[in-house]
C-alpha cells in the first residue's frame, strides 16, 4: 500500500481586529443505518409510504410494549466502526434519554451514553496541497431516531408522522480535531464515502439520512496545542456540505466578534437558517437539556463475540483508501484520478473493468473525461449509463491497434453513446477506419500540394505552415488519415 | 443529598407534571426521604464488583432485520385525541 506520510494541513486563520484567530472543530454525525426493519420494533424502515403506516405499538410508545434488538442493525454499526478502524466494545448497554417532544411518543429516547457499542477509531481526511488531517473518533453508539412533524399544513397545528420513530441511527462522535470548515466537509464526504462502501448508510443527505452537529470554538494560534480552547456552540442538524461550512464560518466569526468587543461566549445550542447564511440561539432547547439518561430497565447489556466481530471484519470491502492507494500503483493514476475514480465503489468497478488488460491511465481519461464528462452534462449517473465497460474497452482496443485516431475516437464515443452498438462493428460499417496506407496519404498529400502552389512556396521560408497542409490533408480524407504519418508525409514532400 | 422547592419544581416540571405551587415543600420532603433511603446503600462496599443486571443469567434478546410488523394505522391512531389525514394532529410547536 502506497502510504505517504502526508503533513497535516494548516488550520484556517481569521483575521480579526485585534489579530489572528483559529477555530476548534469536532463533529456529531447521525448516520441512518441501512436496515430493512427498525431498531426495537418489526416495522418497516421503507421511506415514502402512508403517514403512521409503518408504526408498532413500541413505536407508539404504547404502554407495556417491550422492545426487542434488531441484531442486523448491530452488525452494520460494528461494520461502520471496522470501516473506521475503531475498537469493538464486546458489551455494550441501552440507557434513556428523557425528554418530551411530540414526535417522541415514548418519553425518552434509547441511545447508548455510558457504554457505547463502539470505541476509538480514526478517519483520514484528505485535503489539498497534498495534506492530510487525521480525525479520530471517540465513540459510535446505536440509538433510535425520532419522528417527524410538519408545521405548515395547518395553521394552529402540528401533524406527526411516526414512521421514522425508533429507526436505527449511528452517532458518530469525532474529537475536536478538525480545523476548518473545509475540512469539516470532507470529514463527513468522507465518513458518507465509507458508509456508502460498507453498505451500512445510504448517505442520503437530502432526506436527512446523514446530518451533522458541529460544535465550534475559537481560539488564538498556539492555543489548541496549548489546550486553552474557547466556549463552543453546538449548530444543530445540518443536513448539507455547504451548509455545514457556511455555519461553521459565520459561527466562529461570530464568536470573534463577541471576543473581541470585551464579551464572552455562551455555551448554546444554536440553529444555521440558510436562507438568512445565520445561525441563531435555541433557547427553548436549554431547559429540556437536562436528559435525566439512566440504564434502560427493559434492556439487558449487549454482549457480543469476538468471533462474530472476526467474521464481520472478514466480509469487509475493500475501502476507500486502500482502493485510492492501489489505482495510484496498479495502474499509475495520479492522485486526483485515483480519488476520482474510488468516490464511489460502483465507479471504481466500472474503471476497473475497464482497465482490465489495457493501458490504465488512458482508461482513467476515457471515464472520466469522456464518460463522466459526458453523463455530468445530461445529469444522468453511472447506474444509466448508455455504454458500458465493455463498449468503452473496445473504443480504447481500436485506438490501440490503430484502428482508429483518438479524434475519430471522440466521434464513435458519441455515436455509441447516443445510438449504441457494438464499437467494433459501427467503425467497419460507417467507414471510420483510419487510413494507415501510406500510399493513399501520399496521393492525398500530393493532390493537396499541387493544388496551392502558393502555399507551398511560403512553406519554404515559413515551415509552421506545415500544419497547414496536414489540416487539409486530414480534411480530405474526413479526418480517416493517421495524423503521425501525414506529418510525416508532408514534411517530407515539402523538403522540410 | 437535600431537595429544596426549587429542584421538586424542576424535576416536576421535566417530567410534564403539574405540582401546585403550596405542595412543593411536602413533594422535596418525600423526595429527601426516598433519596436518603437509598443513600445507604452507599454504605456497601462494591470495589471490583460486576453491576448485577439480571437475577437469571440471561442474554440479551434479539431479532433478525426482517419486517413483522406495521400497516396498523388506524389501531395506531385509536388514542389520539385529534388525527387527521393518518397523522397525529397536535398543538403546533414551533422552534
Amino acid at each position: 500500500m502506497l502510504d505517504l506520510a502526508l503533513p497535516a494541513p494548516r488550520p484556517k486563520v481569521i483575521e480579526g481586529v485585534t489579530g489572528p484567530w483559529e477555530m476548534v472543530i469536532g463533529l456529531e454525525v447521525h448516520a441512518q443505518i441501512a436496515s430493512r426493519a427498525k431498531l426495537f420494533s418489526g416495522a418497516s424502515t421503507e421511506v415514502g409510504a402512508e403517514p403512521n403506516s409503518q408504526v408498532s405499538f413500541v413505536d407508539a410508545g404504547m404502554p407495556g410494549m417491550l422492545p426487542v434488538l434488531n441484531e442486523g442493525c448491530i452488525e452494520q454499526a460494528v461494520r461502520t466502526g471496522l470501516g473506521l478502524r475503531a475498537r469493538i466494545n464486546l458489551r455494550s448497554a441501552f440507557d434513556r434519554k428523557n425528554y418530551f417532544y411530540p414526535d417522541l411518543p415514548q418519553g425518552y429516547q434509547i441511545s447508548q451514553l455510558f457504554h457505547p457499542l463502539v470505541g476509538e477509531g480514526e478517519v483520514f481526511v484528505d485535503m489539498p496541497g497534498p495534506s492530510r488531517r487525521i480525525v479520530r473518533i471517540e465513540r459510535i453508539h446505536v440509538e433510535q431516531d425520532a419522528g417527524k412533524s410538519i408545521h405548515d399544513m395547518d395553521p394552529a397545528l402540528s401533524f406527526v408522522d411516526l414512521n421514522r420513530t425508533g429507526v436505527a441511527l449511528m452517532e458518530i462522535v469525532s474529537r475536536p480535531d478538525i480545523r476548518s470548515p473545509e475540512e469539516a466537509a470532507a470529514y463527513v464526504a468522507k465518513l458518507r464515502q465509507i458508509m456508502r462502501y460498507l453498505g451500512t448508510c445510504d448517505g442520503d443527505m437530502q432526506h436527512g439520512n446523514l446530518r451533522a452537529d458541529v460544535n465550534v470554538s475559537v481560539c488564538r494560534p498556539g492555543d489548541y496545542e496549548a489546550g486553552r480552547w474557547g466556549t463552543r456552540c453546538e449548530i444543530k442538524n445540518m443536513n448539507s456540505l455547504r451548509f455545514i461550512q457556511q455555519a461553521i464560518d459565520y459561527e466562529a466569526r461570530r464568536q470573534i466578534a463577541i471576543l473581541e468587543d470585551g464579551g464572552t461566549v455562551v455555551q448554546e445550542t444554536r440553529l444555521y437558517d440558510p436562507e438568512r447564511g445565520e445561525t441563531r440561539s435555541m433557547r427553548s432547547k436549554e431547559e429540556a437539556h437536562d436528559y435525566r439518561y439512566f440504564p434502560d430497565p427493559d434492556l439487558l447489556p449487549l454482549e457480543i463475540d469476538q468471533d462474530w466481530v472476526d467474521a464481520i471484519a472478514a466480509s469487509l470491502p475493500e475501502l476507500p483508501d486502500a482502493k485510492k492507494a492501489r489505482f495510484m500503483a496498479q495502474y499509475g493514476l495520479s492522485d486526483y484520478d485515483a480519488s476520482v475514480l474510488t468516490v464511489e465503489a460502483s465507479d471504481a468497478d466500472y474503471f476497473e473493468a475497464v482497465a482490465r488488460g489495457r493501458d490504465g491511465k488512458q482508461a482513467a481519461n476515457w471515464v472520466i473525461n469522456d464518460l463522466f464528462g459526458r453523463l455530468k452534462k445530461d445529469g444522468r449517473s453511472l447506474a444509466d449509463s448508455p455504454v458500458s465497460p465493455d463498449q468503452l474497452g473496445r473504443i480504447i482496443d481500436l485506438i490501440a491497434d490503430g484502428s482508429i485516431s483518438g479524434k475519430i475516437a471522440k466521434d464513435l464515443f458519441e455515436i455509441v453513446y447516443t445510438e449504441g452498438g457494438d464499437p467494433v462493428r459501427i467503425v467497419e460499417e460507417r467507414g471510420m477506419r483510419q487510413v494507415t496506407d501510406t500510399a493513399a496519404i501520399e496521393r492525398a498529400v500530393d493532390e493537396v500540394i499541387a493544388a496551392n502552389p502558393a502555399q507551398v512556396e511560403k512553406a519554404k521560408t515559413q515551415p509552421k505552415l506545415a500544419g497547414w497542409f496536414v489540416g487539409q490533408v486530414m480534411k480530405a480524407t474526413g479526418g480517416k488519415a493517421n495524423p503521425a504519418a501525414v506529418n510525416e508525409i508532408v514534411a517530407r514532400k515539402l523538403g522540410l | 443529598m437535600a431537595i429544596d422547592t426549587d429542584t421538586a419544581r424542576k424535576i416536576a416540571r421535566l417530567a410534564r407534571i403539574r405540582v401546585e405551587e403550596d405542595r412543593l415543600p411536602a413533594l422535596a420532603r418525600e423526595f429527601d426521604a426516598i433519596l436518603g433511603f437509598v443513600a445507604q446503600l452507599e454504605e456497601v462496599d462494591v470495589e471490583g464488583v460486576e453491576p448485577m443486571t439480571s437475577v437469571t443469567p440471561m442474554r440479551l434478546k434479539r431479532r433478525p432485520d426482517v419486517v413483522t410488523d406495521g400497516n396498523r394505522q388506524a389501531e395506531v391512531l385509536l388514542n389520539a385525541p385529534d388525527a387527521r389525514e393518518g397523522f397525529f394532529a397536535v398543538p403546533k410547536v414551533v422552534e
